[in-house]
């Protein structure tokens, strides 16, 4: 929405005041939470309760640490404090441009005296489930690498959920075939990347809505890949779908050290990509020329054009990578997880990707954070039936997407997109 | 989020016959230009899917020699668009043959698969007219999926409740039950927006996410879990509240059908002849210039969304109380997303809408009839869809493929805005 130069002074002013109120409100969500953790998971908890959380993995090569028990209701007292002493710092002083990372602790404390007071009594491998966490959250956190570097560049790729859909399938498809994984996850890679492409050609050539097209592409992967698959994988199952999948590869070192070393140095390819991945772009989009310019692109793109810089190849390169990135994703779910592809297997994960990569800020750092915990309310299932949880687990389920309503909608935290994403460009 | 069209024109009174072709397949445009996109739009979807059909027949990839692989492939695409055809329509040589026999049941099975072709459109009308009040005003509903389960849980819930009444009473309803849940599921993410500028895209699908966990939740409780069954599925709905059918005959085709025309009329009015049509569009046009006519753009935003949840809604309930006459998950069957494509086929406009609900109706039953018959499978009309939209959606590329001539005004492409709001 364009703004008359005569009132920028209100507008700013006005800005002040949202800032203002959203400290405000961040604050009093952080008191809610320190209310809720004290309330909800100490308050009618026996004193003597204790939640025994197992920090070693079978399978894992990691030197072995003893249990962490905790005191239910004391953790979750002590907790509560914590927060509700963040929560009065924030409504008074606020944090300032650290308040997204005292969120996402507030965020960590009570999802950790939710999970101590779901395993009063009992015993829960902590470690498995934070293994589980970030193994749910890389396809995630792949998907929104792709959004961010299209819409860094002011594309918007909604078609992340059918780049995936066909990296998978093909994937799956190829390593089958050849029993390569590599090659399989490089066919992956060209299969989201050729989508990508489809979507830059409608997007930047022929100036088609770029939401539409990209809900378009997803209904066209999501058909093609249904079609292929009854046509091709279901026949001959045993030659073009049933690859096997990318074993877990510890880190020599790193993968001995407690705790951290199962979680993130004793996993499969794909996370240790994603690692490479998310310093390689924070880097790449924020600290180089190559990034100044991209981001320019989808800031500003006719003083870029003005600058010099061709702002339809760069769009047209980073809708590809952002494709290429989103192939990697679907892979994962077929060679990276179970080596099978099926009808629809991704579910939604692309716009789960796209909702993250929102929550977090446009920021390869910030898509990471928020597709962790959809990667937590994701393993948490396999947990459930283990944990002394009184309500439907289907409310928990739905948690994730409840929090990121409230994140779009502001609530907590301010997120901006590029100026001119999803704006196309035509050159005069 | 802009129109699919640029071009906004007040239908005048007085209509030649020219001017309700030209208003059913696209009102905006003033030649039969943009038809002749559409058609070849298809056209060219066919080709590219045919290509999909021989690719992936392994016959043809192993074929002997040349002629034989032809012939192959020839059968393949013969037989899959042929069945897709004689299952929308059905075969007009046992059309007139079972018309002619006589017998009632037979003569109604002549026109079962135009019945399956309606049943198929009816709650596509429903979707379809729910994305394009969006678009009218700016919008895009893609959270079509979470209200349509919103509206069937609802009105599976007011049908399978009620008893004893008559039909007067329990199916309007039902019905709205399903409007009201529906609209309520557009209602939160229009309000968002208003309030706090969130993007309706996103609001939207994440609601599709809660809607689905619900009805897992409602499905596992004693309320709606049928008794006996350990299974998630709903007790069935009265038979007051179901929408008549024609099952005497054993046709599937119900009232539903009926009552997706009607809406479409009434949405046809509400955009065109009243004063809060107007605004809808006038903020779908250029909401800067609305705010600053006097029109309340927020209340526009939360009204339209609302009624676009509604719409979807009804498509719930015209399928939980004219097919399913229970809940289960996935009723939804994608309905919400198809409701896009619809909306772009028919060009934002509810004459549009039914055509193109009609259109796509039948190649969902065209589908079923050509899988049973030649084992293609059903996801092939979804990419035909698909493909259709894409080239609908880009009339540049069409031209450039077929070498025409673009006519001034015509066509010009929508021009998206991003997230912002």
């Amino acid at each position: 929405m364009s703004v008359a130069a005569g009132v920028t002074g209100a507008v700013t002013l006005a800005v002040t005041r949202a800032e203002v109120i959203r400290r405000r409100t961040l604050g009093v969500f952080f008191l809610l939470v320190a209310a809720a953790i004290a309330v909800l998971f100490g308050l009618d908890v026996p004193g003597t309760t204790r939640a025994d959380f197992v920090l070693n993995l079978a399978s894992a090569q990691a030197i072995s640490v003893p249990d962490l028990v905790v005191p239910v209701q004391t953790t979750a007292f002590l907790l509560a404090a914590v927060s509700a002493f963040l929560g009065a710092v924030q409504v008074v002083r606020g944090f300032g441009r650290w308040s997204n990372v005292v969120l996402a602790l507030v965020i960590g404390l009570f999802i950790f005296s939710f999970l101590a007071w779901a395993a009063r009594d009992t015993s829960l491998s902590l470690v498995g489930m934070l293994q589980g966490t970030v193994v749910r959250a890389t396809p995630l956190t792949l998907g929104a690498f792709s959004g961010l570097l299209c819409e860094r560049s002011g594309v918007i790729n909604v078609a992340i959920e059918g780049q995936m859909l066909m990296g998978a399938f093909v994937a799956a498809m190829v390593t089958s075939a050849t029993s390569s994984a590599a090659l399989g996850m490089l066919a992956g890679m060209l299969a989201g990347g050729l989508i990508g492409l489809i979507l830059a050609v409608f997007a930047i050539r022929y100036l088609v809505d770029q939401i539409i097209v990209g809900v378009v592409l997803d209904l066209f992967c999501l058909g093609l890949t249904g079609f292929l698959y009854d046509r091709l994988m279901v026949p001959f199952q045993a030659t073009l779908n049933s690859a096997a999948v990318v074993r877990p590869l510890a880190i020599p070192l790193l993968s001995k050290i407690p705790i951290l070393g199962p979680i993130l140095f004793d996993q499969n390819v794909f996370v240790y990509l994603l690692l490479i991945l998310l310093a390689a772009i924070q880097v790449a989009l924020f600290q180089t020329r190559w990034g100044l310019r991209v981001r320019a692109v989808g800031e500003q793109p006719r003083a870029a054009d003005t600058a010099g810089i061709n702002v339809l190849r760069t769009r047209y390169i980073n809708v590809l990578l952002g494709g290429l990135v989103a192939g990697l994703a679907g892979s994962f779910f077929t060679i990276g997880a179970v080596g099978q592809f099926t009808k629809n297997m991704t579910s939604g994960r692309g716009f789960i990707s796209l909702a993250a990569m929102i929550s977090g800020g446009w920021t390869p750092i910030g898509s990471f954070g928020a597709s962790l915990v959809f990667g937590f309310a994701d393993a948490l299932q396999n947990f459930l039936s283990v944990l002394n949880v009184p309500i439907s687990s289907y409310f928990l389920l739905m948690a994730p997407y409840i929090a990121t309503i409230l994140v779009v909608a502001g609530v907590v935290g301010r997120v901006r997109p590029p100026a001119n994403d999803g704006k196309p460009y035509v050159k005069q | 989020m802009s129109e699919p069209t640029s071009t906004q024109q007040t239908p005048r009174r007085g209509v030649s016959a020219r001017d309700v072709i030209q208003r059913v397949i696209a009102p905006e445009s003033t030649t039969w230009n943009t038809v002749l996109i559409v058609a070849l739009a298809f056209f060219t979807a066919l080709v590219l899917s045919a290509i999909f059909i021989v690719g992936s027949d392994p016959n043809v990839i192993q074929a002997p020699d040349l002629p034989t692989g032809l012939n192959v492939a020839w059968l393949d695409i013969s037989g899959a668009y042929g069945g897709l055809l004689s299952g929308a329509l059905g075969n007009p040589s046992t059309f007139l043959s079972k018309v002619g026999s006589g017998n009632a049941k037979t003569v109604a099975s002549a026109f079962y698969p135009l019945s399956e072709t309606l049943v198929a459109a009816a709650p596509l009308v429903f979707t379809g007219l729910s994305v394009a009040l969006g678009f009218r005003a700016g919008l895009f509903n893609i959270g079509g999926e979470g209200q349509v389960i919103a509206g069937g849980l609802a009105a599976g819930f007011v049908g399978f409740s009620l008893h004893g009444l008559t039909g007067f009473v329990e199916l309007p309803l039902a019905l709205l039950a399903g409007f009201v849940a529906g609209a309520f599921w557009g209602f939160v993410p229009g309000l968002l927006k208003s309030r706090t500028g969130a993007h309706e895209v996103i609001t939207t699908i994440m609601l599709n996410y809660v809607a689905i966990y619900l009805t897992y939740y409602f499905l596992s409780t004693k309320v709606f879990q049928r008794p006996g069954r350990s299974d998630p599925i709903s007790k069935i709905v009265d038979s007051a509240a179901s929408l008549p059918s024609l099952e005497g005959v054993n046709l599937r085709v119900h009232a539903g059908v009926i009552l997706a025309v009607l809406v479409a009329i009434a949405v046809y009015f509400l955009l065109w002849r009243t004063t809060l049509g107007f605004e809808f569009r006038a903020v779908g046009a250029n909401p800067d210039a609305s705010r600053a006519a006097g029109i309340g753009v927020g209340r526009v935003v939360v009204l339209a969304m609302s009624l676009a949840g509604g719409l979807a809604g009804l498509a719930g309930a015209n399928i939980i109380l004219g097919v399913n006459y229970s809940v289960s998950p996935g009723f939804s069957s994608s309905l919400g997303f198809d409701g896009i494509t619809v909306a772009l086929l028919g060009r934002g406009n509810p004459a549009g809408v039914v055509a193109a609900a009609l259109l796509f109706g039948g190649l969902r039953a065209g589908a079923v009839q050509m899988q049973a018959a030649t084992s293609t499978p059903v996801d092939l009309v979804q990419v035909i869809e698909a493909l259709v939209i894409m080239f609908v959606a880009a009339p540049t590329l069409v031209r450039e493929i077929y070498h025409i001539r673009a006519q001034r005004g015509v066509g010009a492409p929508a021009v998206s805005t991003g997230w912002g709001s």
